[in-house]
């Protein structure tokens, strides 16, 4: 999986020794040697509560342009509270969340996903009597500009619209090789497959960053390669900036860039997967022994 | 319809067949891909410009003949473009089998010497870069699909689309050039080289020339009446010589179009959106259709099912008499069309064959209730018998003639004869030039006047003049009683019952036979769902007594029918196990067409085999497997060893 990416590139050459991680740096080169831009995104000082219950504390992490984000911690961490945060669905009642380059206000679920923001769920969200290719359509709402009238005609400029927008969805399907289902309907289609057709969703906004809500959950271990490789691919091919949580931790340490570990909501660690990894206090909390 | 006038006329090579078609017939398809969900089509003439500027592409890059260019990738336009691009500038395209791992790329990449590679994604680039240190003659790679490759090392890697480009932007004297290559190709130029899958030993680059693909293409379109209006799909590995008749012979010759399909997942759809009129499986697919059909049915409602098999039983008695023209009486032909509303229609469509003419199988023997299944319900199934070496005909099975275990009657201008020891000789204008730097293969199988060694036993049925090919010749072997051991008579027996995928017997020089079966997972899996046997994994499943007691009823039904048989009556199955693994190409235990390596399976088993002979009642064994990815793991088993009774009575007779 890591193996993917970096022997990849490592054996036919064109590897570059990569620097250490310096969190204060705005760009940096990871260990296989793809530059990573500036900050897209900064949460500063982010605290959550639902009455008593403090989902959490005081956390604080900026995701780069083109990296991949891991966000990990074991269960009621509060990971999902803080993707919901990032997608504007849970408003924070401390802090400021920065998005490229502005500090973002209260904003609507919506209004974020035009800023360029998708992202899949832990429980799959799909509308199961549609079809894949459908559902992936779904995806491009947002950007369909022609009004329900002319659509409805299916005429002159609404058809070169919905051509356009089919094109770039059937692009997905290729990409995400789930040709083979475009015409069935998701709710008949096995676990790992509408997994997949909840990334092609996503992919379908072209955002800017993704963010993937246990992708591998529940998944056997060719799926996970699969998906693995899928998520590599979409950060390269795309130049997406994907921010994960995930519990399966080799996945974890393979794909990502960066680790940010949440505990009770509070932050324990931030850094590269081999930092973390060694880490006292996420070893004590999350990871049992080191292996 | 074009004018099939001969080679005489400088219609001697493959690109030369594609300029006459650019020009008789510009405007018919002649390829086309679905991509992103659209079928996208190319005319001839189209085509012809593709592919020149392809060529000139490759001409720039310093392709030139004597070069072999190895193409490597699933079944697209631009793949069997870049062969007959490769032909125009005198080079030797070399298909290669597209799931084989690296390894076994090497050894054909460095015996052919390929300078060149075609590869149709990154799966196939990183296969070649992992091996390219071993392949000395190798200089470039050009690869169709550029996802994933943009941070590779370009300097000897070159995307399609910029190889065309260049060679769209060529000058007038490099195209004046490949005009005179074009004109300098002849009947006896190399059209292709293909490798043999090779049941034993190192696969062999069988040499076939513009001669034997244009002659034999000429002639088995002529035999069923091909036009150009047919359309194939074009899914079975470009490695294979059918695949290159179909799509590079028969197609320019008549002028039809080849149809690929999106991926191989979307097969079934891509059927039934094209709907073949010539359409060729080998033996395999239509029996895994059959069990699919078949377990779909069961989940159908009770009337449906009912109507089902009541159609389905009229069909077995009058379909095929029907579809060979034979007399059948009014009231039952009237039964027959309300059977082809109600049921035959919509499945044929289903599974994509409304419009098959012609459709053939071979590579194995077909199961005769598999065949006429399909020929009942009006399907014009034929088999047929060739070999690369033949540029694939030998004999066929003509309209009007078809028998489930016959192999047909020697195709149009082939010549062929039986052997002192029984083994079927043949001598044609599609006979193979040589195999490639083997001089010694192909004075063992090739003698001076032309006649070509096949390796298989048979006999001609004295009834109806058809080939009856028996086995293997070298496989025909004698048990230590001196009675005859044919093993694929009997393993063909055990294969046509839907729960069997493979079988593999054993017996020559002992006193009795032992075999070796492996379930069909899709159908014993529908089977266990259905009786409340629950399992986890194949082998879970194939060691399961309930399975196992399934199997030797089978075995003993295939016993009693082998023991009517007065010659190969010894060849009863004793003792037989159930593996605990698929036989997989990927472990060498299959070939890539799917043939049984019957002498590695016995070495690689062979504790599995000495159980099966001395009598004990399990045996445990570790087996090592090779993953998709190349990589390496083991797994360990206790298997059951099952004791069959078996029918004595004939023995004696056979005997006496």
């Amino acid at each position: 999986m890591r193996c993917a990416r970096s022997n990849r590139v490592n054996d036919h050459g064109s590897g570059i020794e990569g620097e250490q991680v310096n969190d204060t740096a705005t760009n940096y080169v990871t260990e296989d040697g793809r530059t990573i831009g500036g900050v897209i995104m900064e949460m500063k000082n982010i605290t959550l509560r639902f009455g008593g219950v403090v989902a959490i504390k005081d956390a604080s992490f900026d995701i780069h342009e083109g990296e991949i984000r891991a966000i990990i911690g074991p269960n009621g961490a509060g990971k999902s509270s803080m993707l919901n945060v990032i997608n504007g669905f849970y408003h924070p009642q401390e802090g400021e969340v920065w998005f490229r380059g502005e500090k973002r206000p209260s904003m609507k679920p919506y209004e974020i996903a035009e800023q360029g923001i998708a992202r899949t769920f832990q429980n799959i969200a799909l509308f199961h009597g549609m079809t894949t290719i459908e559902n992936v359509m779904t995806g491009r709402q947002l950007m369909m500009k022609k009004n329900f009238f002319w659509q409805m005609l299916r005429v002159g400029p609404a058809l070169d619209e919905e051509v356009e927008h089919r094109r770039k969805c059937e692009e997905i399907i290729d990409f995400l090789e789930i040709q083979a289902i475009r015409k069935t309907p998701v709710g008949s289609l096995p676990y790992g497959l509408q997994k997949r057709v909840e990334l092609a969703r996503a992919l379908a906004m072209e955002p800017k960053l993704l963010l993937l809500d246990e992708p591998m959950a529940g998944m056997n271990v060719e799926e996970k390669e699969d998906m693995s490789r899928f998520i590599l691919d979409v950060n390269e091919q795309y130049g997406t900036t994907i921010a994960l949580i995930e519990h399966d931790m080799s996945v974890v340490m393979d794909l990502a860039d960066r680790v940010v570990v949440l505990d009770y909501g509070k932050m324990l660690a931030d850094g590269t997967p081999d930092e973390v990894q060694k880490n006292q206090a996420v070893i004590d909390a999350y990871l049992g022994v080191e292996h | 319809m074009l004018e099939s006038s001969m080679g005489g006329d400088g219609l001697q090579s493959i690109p030369a067949l594609l300029r006459r078609n650019a020009k008789a017939i510009a405007n018919a398809p002649a390829y086309r891909e679905k991509e992103l969900g659209i079928w996208q089509s190319w005319t001839w003439s189209e085509a012809e410009k593709e592919i020149t500027d392809l060529a000139l592409g490759f001409a720039d890059l310093g392709v030139g003949p004597g070069d072999y260019m190895a193409i490597i990738g699933r079944n697209r336009p631009y793949l069997y473009w870049s062969m007959i691009a490769a032909q125009m500038v005198g080079a030797t395209p070399v298909p290669l089998y597209q799931d084989a791992v690296a390894e076994e790329m090497t050894y054909v990449l460095s015996h052919c010497g390929a300078r060149f590679v075609v590869a149709g994604d990154q799966e196939q680039v990183d296969k070649v870069l992992e091996i390219q240190s071993e392949l000395e003659s190798f200089e470039h790679m050009i690869y169709l699909d550029s996802r994933g490759m943009r941070k590779y090392d370009h300097t000897r890697l070159h995307a399609y689309a910029d190889v065309q480009a260049k060679g769209r932007a060529a000058s007038d004297q490099a195209k004046a050039k490949l005009d005179n290559g074009i004109s300098a190709l002849t009947y006896d130029t190399t059209c292709v080289m293909l490798y043999t899958s090779g049941t034993t030993g190192r696969p062999k680059g069988v040499v076939l020339s513009n001669r034997n693909i244009i002659e034999t293409a000429k002639s088995s379109s002529e035999f069923d009446k091909l036009g150009a209006n047919e359309e194939v799909l074009a899914y079975l590995p470009m490695a294979w010589v059918g695949d290159f008749i179909f799509s590079m012979g028969q197609a320019p010759w008549t002028g039809f179009c080849v149809n690929c399909p999106e991926s191989a997942q979307t097969m079934a759809t891509d059927l039934r959106e094209i709907g073949p009129s010539y359409y060729f499986a080998p033996p395999r697919v239509f029996e895994s259709q059959l069990t699919t059909v078949m377990i779909r049915m069961e989940d159908a409602g009770r009337f449906k099912k009912a109507l089902f098999d009541y159609f389905m039983a009229h069909a077995g008695k009058f379909g095929s008499a029907i579809l060979d023209g034979k007399q059948v009486g009014i009231w039952d032909r009237i039964k027959y069309s309300v059977g082809e509303m109600l049921i035959y229609g919509p499945l044929k469509n289903t599974l994509g064959f409304s419009n098959v003419r012609v459709g053939y199988t071979a590579g194995e023997a077909i199961g005769p209730e598999i065949f006429d299944f399909y020929r009942s319900l009006g399907i014009n199934l034929k088999q047929l018998y060739g070999q690369t070496e033949a540029s694939v005909f030998i004999t066929q099975q003509p309209d009007g003639e078809v028998q489930s275990d016959t192999v047909g009657v020697p195709s149009p201008s082939v010549e062929v004869k039986i052997g002192d020891n029984g083994e079927v000789y043949y001598r044609s204008p599609g006979t193979f030039v040589e195999y490639y730097k083997n001089p010694e293969s192909t004075a063992e199988t090739k003698d001076p006047e032309g006649w070509v060694a096949t390796g298989d036993a048979g006999f001609f049925e004295e009834s109806t003049g058809h080939l009856r090919i028996i086995d293997r010749a070298k496989d025909v072997g004698k048990l230590a009683d001196g009675s005859m051991f044919a093993p694929k008579y009997v393993e063909n027996k055990l294969k046509f019952y839907p729960r069997i995928l493979e079988a593999v017997l054993f017996g020559a020089g002992k006193d009795r036979c032992v075999a070796f079966i492996n379930i069909d997972l899709n159908a014993v899996g529908n089977w266990a769902e259905r009786n409340n046997i629950a399992y986890s994994s194949y082998q879970e499943l194939a060691s399961h007594p309930k399975v196992l007691t399934a199997i030797k009823t089978h075995v003993e039904e295939v016993n009693r029918s082998v023991a009517q048989d007065t010659m190969l009556s010894g060849c009863q199955i004793h003792r037989f196990l159930v593996l605990h693994k698929e036989l997989d190409a990927d472990d060498g235990e299959l070939t890539r067409t799917r043939k049984v390596r019957r002498k590695i399976i016995g070495e690689k088993f062979e504790d599995l085999v000495t159980a099966l002979y001395d009598g004990s009642k399990s045996v445990y064994t570790e087996t090592e497997v090779t993953y998709e990815d190349g990589g390496k793991g083991k797994i360990t088993a206790t298997l059951e060893i099952c004791d069959v009774p078996v029918a004595t009575g004939s023995t004696t007779m056979a005997a006496e």
